[in-house]
C-alpha cells in the first residue's frame, strides 16, 4: 500500500563522500580510503559521486590519532571561521579546508553525505552512529544495512546529547554517518574488521542508489542507544587513574549493566559498583583515545525510533 | 655467567650464587601500560626489600611514558647493544640513547659483576600470545623461573620465548642485568590497560620474587623440561614494489593463532584485493602476529621452532 502523501521528501543523494584517517591510527579508514583513492570503481554507484578522501593525512603519516588537536572534535563554529591560518592547530586548518570542499556546513551547498570511518579499541561490534533522531535519511539507510547484513549485526548509537555531542568531520555533511568498527587495536589492521567495513560500506552505497532511482522506503523503525552519560575511571587527587574496567564489564559492550554490577577494579583488588539508578547499556568501554577524555564508558538507553517513508523529491 | 641447557643426559644439581638484588622495569615503551602501572603500584606502596630480595623498580623511558607513545625519537628497547652502550654521547644524540646509557649505569654495566643480578622488564603486544617469557640464552635460572610460573600460572598460556643473540648484539634493556627477561602479555592494545592482563602480569612478578626468596633460602628446585620457542626467520607483509605500500593483511585463519604450527600450504595473508597467500617452507610456530609496533619495519610476524630443554635441579650455593 503506498503512501506517497506522506512521505517526507529529500533530495536526491548525488555527492557522497567517503572519510578515512580522520583519526590516523585507525587503520581499516585508513586503508579502504587509500584502496579506493587508487582505484574507486568498488564504490561507484550510477547517478551517485563518490569521493574517498582522507581527512587527516599529516596524522596519517605519523600512525598517531592527530598532531596538534582531535580533528573530531575540531568542526565548532569557532573553528570555522577562525582568522590566523598558517598558525591556527594543523587540524583547525584541516577543519576548515573540509569544510570548503565539503561544505559550508550547514549550507545548501553542503555534500549529502558523509561516511567516515573510524575503529575503536572497544568490543563494540559494527556500530553506525547517528548524530540526530529526526534525520529519516539516515535513520532509513540504517535500518537497510541492518537489514541487509542480517545474522550479522550492526548497532545504532545516537548521540544527541547536548553536552556529549561533538563536532565531528562528517558533520559538515546534510547526512553525517559515523561508521565505528571494533575492537582493534589503533595501528593495527585485522583483515575481519577491514571486511566487515567494507560490506556496510557497499550496503549503504546500495541504499543510496536505491533512493537515487526513486525507490520509496516505507516507514520503519530502528532500535538505538541513545548516549546518556559519560563515565569516568576513578581518580586520586593528582588525576591518576586509581582503577580499571572491571574484567566483567570489559568487552561488555552493549549488554545490560544493571545498579550492583562490578564496574570498576582497583589495583589492589577492590571491585566498584555501578551506583547508578536503572539498568544501562555501556559503550565504548576502554577506548585507548578517551583515557585523555576521561571516559572510561559511556552509559546508554535502548529506544526505538520511528522514521517515516522517504522517497526522492 | 650462562649455563647452556644440554640434551638428554640425567644431570647433577647444580649450585648457583644467590640472588640478592632484582630490577624490575616497565615503561621501556611509553604506551605498553600494564608495566607502567604495575610499578606505580609497586612504588607507592615502597616496595623495596621481600625477604632475602632488595627489589628495584625503574621506569625506562619516562618521556615515552609521559606522552603514551612507544618511544620519542628512537626504540629504547634497541638500544642495549654494546656498540651503542659506549657511543660517545654529543648534543644531538638521540634521547633513548642518552636514556640507555644512564640504565646501564645504574642497572649494570652490561657483562660487568656490580650488573644487578636478575633484571625483569615488562611489555605489552598486540598479539595473541598470552604470557611469554622472552630471554636471550637459555640460562637455567630463567629457565626454572619458568618452569615455576608454567605450573602456578592458569589464567593464559605461559610459554618460553629464546632469542639466542651473542650478549654483545643483545639489544634489549633485559641484557644488563646478569640474568635478564621480559614478560610480554597480550593480545592488549597499546594505550589501553585492562584488568585481566594487570592481574596476570602482577602475578607473574609477585611468584618471581616467591621464586627468588625459596631460591635463596636454600630449596632445591627439581630438574625437568622446559619447551621453549626459539625464533628462527622473519616474515614481512607484502609490499606494492614501486610505493613500498603493505598490499595484505594477516589472513583470518593467522589472526589470533601464535604458536599455532603453521604447516606449508596454509593461509597467511589475505591481499586487499582478496587473494589468499600461503605459507612455504618448513612448518614452524609464529609468534608475534600482528604487532603494532612493527608496522614500522613491515614485519608481519616471526617464525620459531619449538624444541625441549633438559633443566638441572638447581639451589644456592652455601658458603
Amino acid at each position: 500500500m503506498s503512501s506517497y502523501s506522506s512521505s517526507a521528501r529529500f533530495d536526491e543523494a548525488r555527492r557522497v563522500a567517503i572519510f578515512g584517517g580522520t583519526h590516523g591510527n585507525e587503520m581499516s579508514g585508513v586503508t579502504l580510503v587509500n584502496l579506493w583513492v587508487k582505484n574507486g570503481s568498488e564504490i561507484q554507484r550510477k547517478m551517485v559521486d563518490t569521493k574517498p578522501f582522507i581527512t587527516n593525512p599529516r596524522a596519517v603519516e605519523k600512525c598517531t590519532r592527530y598532531v596538534d588537536t582531535d580533528l573530531n572534535r575540531a568542526f565548532t563554529p569557532e573553528n570555522l571561521s577562525a582568522l590566523g591560518e598558517g598558525d591556527l592547530p594543523y587540524e583547525v586548518q584541516r577543519a576548515q579546508e573540509i569544510n570548503r570542499i565539503f561544505g559550508p556546513k550547514g549550507s545548501p551547498e553542503a555534500y549529502d553525505v558523509i561516511f567516515d570511518l573510524h575503529n575503536t579499541t572497544s568490543n563494540m561490534g559494527c556500530t553506525l552512529i547517528l548524530e540526530s533522531s529526526k534525520d529519516y535519511f539516515n535513520l532509513q539507510m540504517m535500518n537497510y544495512i541492518k537489514k541487509a547484513i542480517d545474522p550479522a549485526s550492526c548497532l545504532v548509537l545516537l548521540n544527541e546529547h547536548p553536552l556529549l555531542k561533538y563536532s565531528t568531520s562528517r558533520s559538515v555533511a546534510k547526512h553525517p554517518v559515523g561508521l565505528e568498527v571494533g575492537p582493534q587495536p589503533q595501528g593495527v589492521l585485522r583483515s575481519n574488521i577491514f571486511e566487515a567495513m567494507r560490506v556496510i560500506l557497499k550496503h549503504a552505497l546500495d541504499f543510496i542508489e536505491l533512493f537515487n532511482e526513486g525507490v520509496e522506503f516505507p516507514t520503519c523503525t530502528v532500535e538505538v542507544f541513545r548516549v546518556l552519560e559519560r563515565i569516568d575511571y576513578p581518580r586520586d587527587a593528582n588525576g591518576n587513574i586509581i582503577a580499571m574496567v572491571h574484567p566483567n564489564l570489559q568487552d561488555g559492550d552493549w549488554e545490560p549493566l544493571n545498579p550492583g554490577d562490578p564496574m570498576f577494579l582497583t589495583f589492589d583488588g577492590k571491585t566498584l559498583h555501578y551506583q547508578g539508578s536503572g539498568t544501562i547499556y555501556p559503550t565504548f568501554i576502554n577506548e585507548a583515545a578517551y583515557y585523555e577524555k576521561q571516559q572510561a564508558f559511556v552509559t546508554t538507553r535502548r529506544e526505538t525510533l520511528v522514521a517515516s517513508a522517504i522517497r526522492k523529491a | 655467567m650462562p649455563y647452556r641447557a644440554r640434551f638428554g643426559r640425567k644431570m647433577e644439581c647444580v649450585s648457583l650464587p644467590p640472588l640478592s638484588n632484582f630490577a624490575i622495569c616497565g615503561g621501556t615503551h611509553g604506551n605498553e601500560l600494564t608495566g607502567v602501572y604495575i610499578l606505580r603500584e609497586m612504588q607507592k606502596h615502597n616496595v623495596e626489600k621481600v625477604g632475602s630480595v632488595s627489589i628495584t623498580t625503574v621506569l625506562s623511558n619516562p618521556r615515552a611514558v609521559d606522552a603514551c607513545r612507544r618511544y620519542t625519537d628512537r626504540d629504547l628497547n634497541r638500544c642495549f647493544t654494546d656498540d651503542l652502550l659506549s657511543s660517545p654521547i654529543t648534543e644531538s644524540t638521540p634521547y633513548e640513547l642518552r636514556r640507555a646509557q644512564e640504565l646501564n649505569a645504574h642497572l649494570g654495566p652490561k657483562g660487568s659483576e656490580e650488573a644487578v643480578d636478575l633484571l625483569c622488564d615488562m611489555h605489552n603486544t598486540t598479539s595473541n600470545m598470552g604470557l611469554c617469557i622472552i630471554f636471550n640464552s637459555a640460562d637455567w635460572l630463567i629457565l626454572h623461573i619458568c618452569k615455576y610460573l608454567q605450573s602456578k600460572i592458569t589464567s593464559m598460556p605461559v610459554r618460553a620465548l629464546q632469542m639466542d643473540l651473542p650478549l654483545s648484539e643483545a639489544f634489549s634493556v633485559d641484557s644488563l642485568g646478569k640474568h635478564g627477561f621480559s614478560f610480554e602479555i597480550g593480545p592488549q592494545p597499546h594505550g589501553v590497560l585492562r584488568a585481566d592482563v594487570f592481574n596476570t602480569m602482577k602475578e607473574a612478578v609477585d611468584l618471581t620474587i616467591e621464586w627468588l626468596q625459596q631460591f635463596n633460602s636454600g630449596r632445591t628446585f627439581e630438574g625437568g623440561e622446559v619447551e621453549a620457542y626459539t625464533r628462527w626467520k622473519t616474515v614481512h607483509y607484502p609490499r606494492d614494489p614501486t610505493t613500498d605500500e603493505i598490499t595484505a593483511a594477516i589472513h583470518p585463519q593467522l589472526q589470533d593463532n601464535d604458536f599455532k604450527l603453521l604447516q606449508p600450504g596454509d593461509p597467511i595473508f589475505l591481499s586487499l584485493s582478496g587473494e589468499t597467500v600461503k605459507h612455504e617452507g618448513d612448518a614452524l610456530y609464529p609468534v608475534f602476529v600482528n604487532e603494532c609496533a612493527y608496522y614500522e619495519q613491515k614485519i608481519a610476524y616471526h617464525l620459531t621452532q619449538k624444541s625441549t630443554l633438559t633443566l638441572p635441579s638447581i639451589n644456592v650455593k652455601k658458603d
